[in-house]
């Protein structure tokens, strides 16, 4: 059964030609250092197959006449020979490591960047795991392939070249009589290293498994303890371990059947060798020197062999992580600049962006996912500048969707947003996107220290500013409680500090470039009551005199907002404040009295 | 010594094997050194004049067939000799490999069993004080250091030490003093590629770092995407990655010019070596001094020294890594562990708890809890409130014995709660967690990790209890939907109530519900409580949270604060008083008195 899937994954599609053009384009930088590196490889594959030639002559110039006129000429020319071969062994490491290291920084650099421009649909529907290891993995392998692949390529071919030529010359009947074992070779490498790589995938994944089932099982240790389910985890881990095992003793055991298969062949062709070229040296058609020299050869042809095996396969797996990694970089983004109709009307100046109010306005909206699936259709809103708007509604009604398509985080398939008056694609995407103050619901912090992360608000923030942003948030005291203040690591993700924090950490961070539209997802998580508090206050305190939308769940947020729209299946289906909605005994009076009169319960 | 005891304990059942695979490493090496000898045999003495050199069986057989003119005539023997020596060394090989396979796959085995029993039974102090990641790089990578250890590290050595010993042991019978020719080079070879392997660590470990900074990142600004976009900080995120990439790319590029030097330098030795010997015994033969075919054996017998020892210095300096991989290993096996058969008292349960002047503190001294008394009875349902720290936590934490406390004393239903077997304890006292974790099984799965046989009945009962059957319907897969690691593909309401179904799923005489319904919204919440307040007519229950509301039905709800009891009563009680519940009550009921003056 793996077997099949493997077989989908890699060798369904054969060589794909138009991708390597388009891979190629990495490599070109790096050509002159390609052409050189294949040069020095083809000389030494001839160096390495020159070898066995001088023993031949030393054998039969001075040992067979018994002279050694001539030696130290011979053995100055030998090492002379040994020299160039360092220097040559030298310069290509250097070379294909540069080649190799200076591929994986240009394709990470364009994918990390072309990342940067897609757009949030994209991210969406990807894993962020997935594009992890497009950046990592899957260029690691492209990039050795590229450069390692072409040296072991160069030599070997060379070699193969060399060896095959000068042992025609020296006597084409015994050649071609070594030469029958070669297709075998051939065969059975390609055979031996297609499976010993498709093992090696496979228990990469097993321990892949493992590394999960250690994750969890510590992560998950107090759930396992309370449950008292030690043994039954214990039983289900030993059933990944026996497979890891079973897998990893009949890979290494088919491993273990090639090299002794192939020096076989080799032996055999060795033999060969001895019976007919001892049978033709008694005769007096063969030199002792070129019976040596065909032992030589005959056992060192495997070498190349199997290394152009191995390179063909991992031009497999190579191609599959180009594959991926194409996939990535010719994702279009769905939001792009118009620069044309920009440059028309002077905006492509940051100098000419007109100041934004916060005039939001949504004109027969429509919206659809990629899938078709409709979220809105005709939607019509208008929000005034410094007007608070709550949004109120279950998952799945929309209301997220509306937000993400005020921030231009998505763009209507139908209608247009106009942001005081201006169509918004026909703006920049920056000039939006400066304006605006953005709270999620889980608060992202980058590892740094809490001043760094309010200073990626706006970098260029002054102390003064950062100090007003925090003090606005009710962020000051609880930083002035830290050791080291402002300079207080966050951690990965903002691991070392509580969750209260990180979210005031985060206000923070959305106020101090002082944005004219502000969009909260509020959270509901467990934070005590006088964190909560200062969080309520820290919000009411940022809404004041900005455009706001507010994802709401709290029922104070709902209550002070300008208007509250609830949203069902993409419609609003109510509006207007608080005060007004009750009145009307509407969805939302219900939804409201029932929460409240059961907290009275 | 003791680890020497630890690691035949691993290798229990596949000590022999592994010392057979050892032994036929070595007669794969002689059979490797005796097949070049045919060669040189052939040239002396089959097709050349020299005499056969041949123990007595081996000449008395050659006699046998008719000495060197039936050789000469039907030199093809020779041909088969040399393949069928090989087949030999192959076949050796293969047994050797496999052997080594299978051995060390099963210790392996051992190990990582051994280690995941240990994690699940280990103290939960130990666990609250290590960290996740340094745990998992003890069981994955420092487990796959000593498999590399047993399987390949152990091999190649004792390989080369064969391949050397025995080697020398036939060069020096067949020539003293080209055999001392044709070590002059090596010591240096070896000494070279110790030093090298060892100081290139350093390097390594910088490009390690150089790849975990890009690591880190790329994942904050890729799961931060929103952050980034929102506050169009594209270009920034660029630059901050491109310097980590270039960073990178020095790191390796450093290390490759090491690696470039070392392996030209290194080859140039065991050239220079390959070369010597070639030299001299040319001049040799060329006078008579040593046979063609001692060349020819020579010239081989060189090429198996060199080489691998040339290898030696990187497997002896990763075998370094290897002691320090199973010193960490041992650490975790060393660690103090639950008992894991039934040790204590098993007493039925009916949820009377009774505490007495308890107090505790970690080990490290911290979440003290000081002189907590209070009395619970069967049936009752208890409130707990207080700030944000681990005083609340660790009480209900000391029910389950996750921990014991120092002094005072517990009583469950008049037994010392020490004295209680823990696991027995904790299939009494279910505990839904403040951070409930579900493992990546299908929802069904995580759901019947509390009771592995129920019914589908009792896990419908169960989830409809926790206001998540008709959520779990709605998904695709049902109840079949696998969740992700950390349950990511879940909402944070979702998680919690899948967990409150996995708890509720047995009939536990205490329930202990730890802030376990912080992300369920305030009418799922009230559903939930009802379901079970239904259910669980005569279970003991302990409800933390902080929303008042949450707490107002209990029987009596206690506040802690700093460590102690600072106020205890019913919610009426409690609001009449001055103090931390009213203060919360007044901030949370802010919103319904307004809205009191209002309707």
């Amino acid at each position: 059964m793996g077997n099949n899937t493997f077989q989908e994954e890699v060798f369904s599609k054969g060589f794909n030609m138009a991708l390597w053009r388009k891979m190629l384009k990495y490599a070109k930088p790096y050509k002159n250092k390609l052409i050189v590196l294949s040069l020095f490889m083809a000389m030494l594959a001839g160096f390495d197959a020159v070898i066995p030639l001088m023993q031949r002559y030393a054998i039969d110039n001075f040992i067979v006449m018994g002279s050694t006129t001539g030696t130290t000429i011979f053995f100055i020319g030998y090492a002379v020979i040994i020299v160039i071969q360092t220097l040559i062994i030298k310069a290509m490491i250097s070379y294909a490591g540069h080649v190799e290291t200076g591929i994986c920084y240009d394709i990470r650099e364009d994918g990390f960047n072309h990342l940067q421009e897609l757009s949030f649909s994209y991210y969406d529907t990807t894993p962020v795991g997935w594009m992890m290891s497009r950046l990592t993995s899957d260029i690691w392998r492209l990039g050795s392939t590229l450069a390692w692949g072409l040296v072991d390529f160069a030599w070997g071919i060379c070699m193969m070249l060399v060896t095959s030529v000068v042992m025609l010359v020296l006597d084409w009947k015994l050649a071609l009589l070594t030469f029958t074992v070669i297709p075998l070779l051939f065969v059975i490498s390609i055979f031996f290293q297609k499976r010993i790589l498709f093992n090696h995938r496979d228990i990469r994944k097993t321990n892949s498994l493992i590394t999960a089932a250690f994750n969890e099982g510590i992560q998950g240790v107090k759930t396992t303890k309370t449950l008292v389910r030690e043994e039954g985890s214990l039983d289900d881990f030993k059933k990944i371990t026996g497979e890891m095992k079973r897998k990893s003793i009949s890979a290494a055991t088919f491993a273990a059947i090639y090299m002794p298969i192939v020096i076989l062949l080799g032996s055999i062709g060795a033999g060969i060798v001895l019976w007919r070229g001892g049978t033709n040296l008694m005769v007096g058609t063969l030199s002792y020197g070129t019976l040596a020299a065909f032992i030589t050869y005959a056992l060192q042809f495997f070498y190349p062999i199997r290394d152009m095996a191995r390179i063909f396969t991992d031009l497999q797996s190579a191609q599959a992580s180009a594959e991926r990694i194409m996939s990535l970089l010719e994702t279009e983004p769905d939001i792009l600049d118009n620069t044309e109709v920009l440059k028309e009307n002077g905006f492509n100046d940051e100098e000419n962006w007109p100041e934004i109010k916060g005039n939001v306005v949504f004109e027969d909206v429509t919206f659809a996912y990629k899938t078709g699936e409709k979220v809105l259709e005709h939607f019509n809103l208008s929000v005034k500048a410094g007007e608070n708007i709550a949004l109120v509604g279950d998952t799945g009604s929309g209301k997220s969707t509306i937000v993400n398509i005020a921030c231009r985080f998505y763009e209507p398939t139908g209608g247009k947003i106009l942001i005081d008056e201006h169509d918004y694609t026909q703006m920049p995407m920056q000039w939006l996107y400066s304006n605006l103050g953005y709270v999620l619901q889980s608060p992202h912090l980058f590892s740094g220290t809490i001043k760094e992360n309010i200073l990626y608000g706006k970098l260029d923030a002054s102390d003064d500013e950062i100090l007003r942003a925090s003090k606005l948030v009710n962020l000051h005291d609880i930083v002035m409680k830290m050791e080291k203040g402002y300079d207080t690591k966050v951690g990965e993700g903002g691991s070392l500090l509580s969750t209260g924090e990180k979210q005031l950490v985060s206000f923070a961070r959305a106020i101090v470039s002082d944005p004219a539209i502000f969009v909260l997802d509020e959270a509901t998580s467990s934070v005590d009551t006088e964190t909560e508090f200062l969080i309520q206050d820290a919000i009411s305190n940022i809404l004041e005199n900005r455009t706001s939308f507010v994802i709401a769940h709290r029922l104070s947020t709902i209550r002070s907002s300008d208007r509250i729209l609830v949203i069902r299946e993409g419609k609003i289906v109510e509006q207007g404040t608080h005060q007004q909605l009750l009145e009307n005994k509407g969805h939302y009076a219900k939804l409201y009295t029932n929460q409240y009169s059961m907290q009275l319960d | 010594m003791r680890k020497l005891k630890i690691l035949r304990q691993f290798m229990k059942g596949n000590l022999i094997k592994y010392f057979f695979a050892i032994l036929f490493s070595g007669v794969a090496v002689i059979f490797s050194i005796i097949s070049p000898m045919v060669i040189s045999f052939t040239i002396d003495s089959v097709v050349g004049t020299e005499p056969m050199n041949l123990p007595t069986w081996i000449s008395n057989y050659v006699v046998k067939i008719g000495g060197r003119d039936a050789l000469r005539e039907n030199i093809w023997i020779v041909g088969l000799v040399f393949v069928l020596l090989t087949a030999l060394t192959g076949i050796f090989q293969y047994i050797k490999n496999r052997w080594f396979a299978v051995t060390t796959e099963k210790s392996t085995k051992n190990i990582r069993d051994t280690l995941y029993d240990s994690l699940q039974h280990m103290e939960y102090y130990e666990h609250v004080k290590s960290q996740t990641g340094d745990l998992t790089q003890r069981s994955t990578a420092d487990v796959e250091t000593m498999r590399k250890f047993m399987a390949n590290q152990v091999t190649q050595v004792g390989e080369i030490l064969f391949t050397v010993v025995f080697t020398l042991i036939v060069m020096i019978n067949l020539n003293v003093k080209l055999t001392l020719y044709s070590l002059c080079v090596i010591p240096f070879i070896f000494i070279a590629s110790i030093i090298f392997f060892t100081k290139v660590k350093k390097v390594f470990h910088e490009v390690e770092q150089a790849d975990s900074e890009l690591h880190t990142t790329l994942q904050e600004s890729l799961t931060g995407v929103r952050v980034v976009k929102a506050f169009a900080r594209q270009t920034y995120e660029m630059d901050r990655f491109k310097e980590k990439n270039g960073n990178l790319k020095k790191e390796v590029r450093k290390l490759n010019e090491l690696m470039a030097w070392y392996w030209s330098m290194s080859d140039l030795l065991c050239m220079t070596q390959a070369m010597i010997v070639l030299f001299i015994s040319v001049s040799w033969a060329a006078t008579g001094q040593i046979t063609l075919g001692t060349l020819i054996l020579f010239v081989a017998y060189i090429r198996n020294l060199i080489w691998p020892i040339r290898q030696l210095g990187r497997v002896i300096s990763d075998m370094g890594q290897a002691f320090v991989a199973f010193d960490r290993i041992i650490e975790i096996l060393e660690k103090p562990l639950e008992p894991k058969d039934i040790q204590g008292l098993t007493p039925e349960i009916k949820g009377n708890i009774v505490f007495e002047n308890v107090s505790f503190h970690y080990p490290d001294g911290t979440c003290p809890l000081k002189d907590i008394s209070f009395e619970v009875k069967q049936g009752q349902t208890v409130g707990v409130l207080g700030p944000t720290g681990c005083g609340k936590t660790s009480l209900m934490h000391l029910l389950v014995r996750l921990f014991d406390f120092q002094k005072g004393s517990i009583k469950m239903d008049g037994y010392e709660i020490n004295e209680i077997d823990k696991k027995w304890l904790r299939s009494n006292v279910g505990i839904v967690l403040q951070e409930p974790f579900l493992f990546s099984k299908s929802v069904v799965d995580n759901i019947k990790m509390s009771n592995p046989e129920a019914s589908i009945n009792e896990i419908e009962k169960a989830t409809k209890i926790a206001a998540i059957h008709d959520s779990i319907l709605s998904f695709e897969k049902g109840y079949d939907t696998l969740v992700g690691e950390r349950g990511v593909t879940l909402s944070g309401g979702q998680v919690q109530r899948v967990a409150i179904a996995r708890t509720v799923l047995n009939n536990h005489p205490v329930l202990i519900f730890d802030d376990s319904l912080s992300a369920v919204d305030m009418e799922t919440d009230i559903m939930i409580r009802q379901a079970l307040s239904e259910r669980s007519k005569g279970v003991t229950t302990f409800i933390i949270s902080h929303r008042i509301n949450t707490l107002a039905q209990s029987d009596f709800i206690i506040v802690i604060d700093k460590g102690t009891i600072v106020q205890k009563g019913t919610h009426e009680e409690l609001v009449l008083e001055d103090g931390l519940y009213s203060r919360i009550w007044n901030i949370q009921s802010s919103v319904e008195e307004q809205e009191g003056v209002n309707t």
